[in-house]
């Protein structure tokens, strides 16, 4: 059974330029998504920032009307049927917003599970099962301006689960969270799935919808460019090659020059403190390392190596093919 | 009852943020004095003190409306950018229950303000609060309370559709504390501002804490001013739904 369905999906936003001769834009933020997830399933929607990730989740969480298209939740719409759908999914966002600052985290909680009307006799202790989980109790009583980012993040992830929704949405969860904070909140979002809940996840950190995910969608530029497990995306580009080559001041020119060879399929250059690291994704059955080296003179090389493609290879490939 | 429960949180957390706020308590203390001595300079002349009362208890229900016109305003602006207008909106509780009590909330802090101005007015200006009819005067102060909340509910339902009505908020807070007689008596107005004034519920119960105070039937005002009340909140609850349809529609919700 379908939990989440995505139909034909679109929303344009109404925007203006300039300060006295007006002009009234269109940006079609989402153009046409469609995907299903499956009762059980963690599903990622991965894509880089402005792809339509969070337009598209605050369309199925009822927050945004879709301009065109239909979403179904439990198999209720999301449009003629809000309310329902409110009662049944959890939403938690990443970053800094979306608590009461001058509250405590318990009082942030009672808040919230009284408005998804948690039964006033267990709420308590739903309460304390949820700081318990997050990693939490015994900071409850302290107002949320003094916690960090982390524990803003724990908090929000409670306040999602209060209900006990059978469908989550989780709005990059983990952004600007610290690597072991990020790495216990990824535990976290894999024991709702253990739990039997559905989720759907969007991010933009490759290796956690690899590590997380059942199923991953890649949107870019409103549309949802591939389908598939982590496995048959990597698949998509498995039978190339990966060469990264690190580098020291290199100018623009010869990346463009890598970028014209015959067989490169995409380049990406990564700033790394000092040097840089260029990453060439290559046709299969094709040695073009020392081609690749000779577009490269008069740049200080350092460490050349070569590997197989991973899931950000394919990420890389897809979002720059859109 | 569950209504109830989330009625009372609400306006209890709501409470809590409002101390909490450094601004609302620089606002709790300044304003007071100035309303107290407003109210003393303008109605200091001649030996009669009902005047001098007159002024101070309007000086004082100027401090609730003061509060509820500008933080109700206020308030939705900060939910939208702390992100949790967007929280409250996704939930399934009705938004009106959510709104109503944050909005008298604000009013309630308002009778600080109004205990503050008369203690000012005492204290500085040595005008005496004497009381005809203490039962009146203790009851046409909640009723006064709950419906100038309840104007702010329906000025908040205009803030969650229209991102800067908040200074729409701002600008209400003169006009009504005049045109409901505050200061000036409204006899003292062309006729053309009385149909206003009628429709304003602050105008009623200015009356009811008067009336109870310096003399006079305190209770058909207490009893228009709670109908006017509840008469926001029913074209409040009315325009609601339709705000927050636009306001999905047009994405407005989390922009500020």
């Amino acid at each position: 059974m379908n939990v989440v369905e995505a139909i034909d999906l679109r929303r344009t936003y109404k925007t203006t330029t300039g300060t006295i001769r007006r002009r009234s834009l269109e940006v079609e933020a989402v153009r046409g998504v469609s995907f299903e997830i499956a009762e059980g399933e963690l599903f990622g929607l991965l894509g880089p920032n402005g792809a339509g990730k969070t337009t598209t989740i605050k369309m199925l969480i009822t927050l945004l009307i879709p301009t065109s298209g239909s979403a179904r939740v439990l198999g209720h719409d999301v449009v003629d049927d809000a309310r329902w759908v409110r009662k049944h999914i959890g939403y938690v966002f990443g970053g800094d917003r979306g608590l009461y600052e001058r509250l405590s985290a318990l009082d942030n909680l009672r808040y919230f599970a009284e408005l998804y009307a948690v039964e006033p006799r267990g709420q308590r202790a739903r309460i304390d099962e949820l700081l318990e989980l997050v990693g939490l109790k015994g900071r409850e009583k302290e107002r949320v301006e003094g916690y960090s980012r982390g524990m803003r993040q724990r908090l929000h992830i409670a306040r999602g689960l209060l209900h006990d929704p059978p469908v989550v949405f989780l709005d990059e969860p983990t952004i600007g969270v610290d690597p072991v904070g990020a790495r216990e909140l990824r535990a976290t979002i894999a024991s709702l799935t253990a739990a039997g809940k559905t989720v759907l996840l969007t991010t933009h950190y490759m290796f956690e919808a690899d590590a997380l995910c059942d199923r991953i969608a890649v949107i870019a530029n409103g549309e949802i460019v591939a389908q598939g497990t982590p496995g048959q995306l990597k698949a998509g580009v498995a039978d190339g090659s990966v060469v990264e080559v690190e580098l020291f001041g290199v100018e623009e020119d010869s990346v463009e020059r890598v970028r014209a060879l015959d067989g490169v399929r995409t380049v990406t250059l990564e700033d790394r403190e000092q040097k840089q690291l260029l990453i060439v994704q290559t046709a299969p059955g094709l040695e073009l390392t020392h081609a690749i080296l000779s577009q490269l003179n008069g740049t200080s090389i350092g460490r050349v190596s070569s590997r197989e493609p991973t899931l950000e290879d394919a990420y890389v490939q897809l979002v720059t093919a859109a | 009852m569950r209504t109830l429960r989330l009625l009372g949180l609400g306006w209890l957390l709501q409470m809590k943020m409002l101390w909490r706020s450094t601004f609302n308590t620089l606002l709790g203390v300044i304003y007071p004095l100035f309303f107290a001595t407003v109210a003393f300079f303008m109605f200091q002349a001649g030996d009669d003190p009902k005047p001098l009362l007159y002024a101070s208890l309007g000086a004082a229900v100027m401090g609730i409306w003061g509060t509820t016109s500008t933080a109700a305003g206020a308030s939705l602006a900060q939910q939208r950018w702390h992100g949790t207008l967007e929280l409250l909106v996704a939930a399934p509780a009705s938004f009106a229950l959510i709104l109503l009590p944050t909005t008298i909330a604000m009013a309630s802090i308002g009778i600080y303000s109004m205990a503050s101005t008369l203690l000012w007015g005492w204290l500085v200006f040595g005008i005496e609060l004497t009381i005809d009819s203490p039962l009146a005067f203790v009851l046409a102060i909640p009723a006064t309370v709950v419906s100038i909340g309840a104007l702010g509910f329906l000025l908040a339902v205009a803030f969650v559709r229209f991102r800067q009505a908040w200074a729409l908020g701002n600008m209400l807070e003169y006009p009504v504390w005049l045109v409901s007689g505050f200061l000036v008596p409204l006899a003292l107005f062309p006729g053309w501002v009385r149909p206003i004034s009628w429709v304003l519920a602050p105008t009623w119960g200015i009356n009811a804490i008067r009336d109870a105070a310096l003399g006079g039937s305190a209770w058909p005002d207490i009893a228009v001013a709670l109908a006017l009340g509840a008469g926001y909140v029913g074209i409040g609850i009315l325009l609601l739904n339709r705000a927050l349809y636009a306001a999905r529609s047009k994405a407005t919700l989390a922009l500020s």
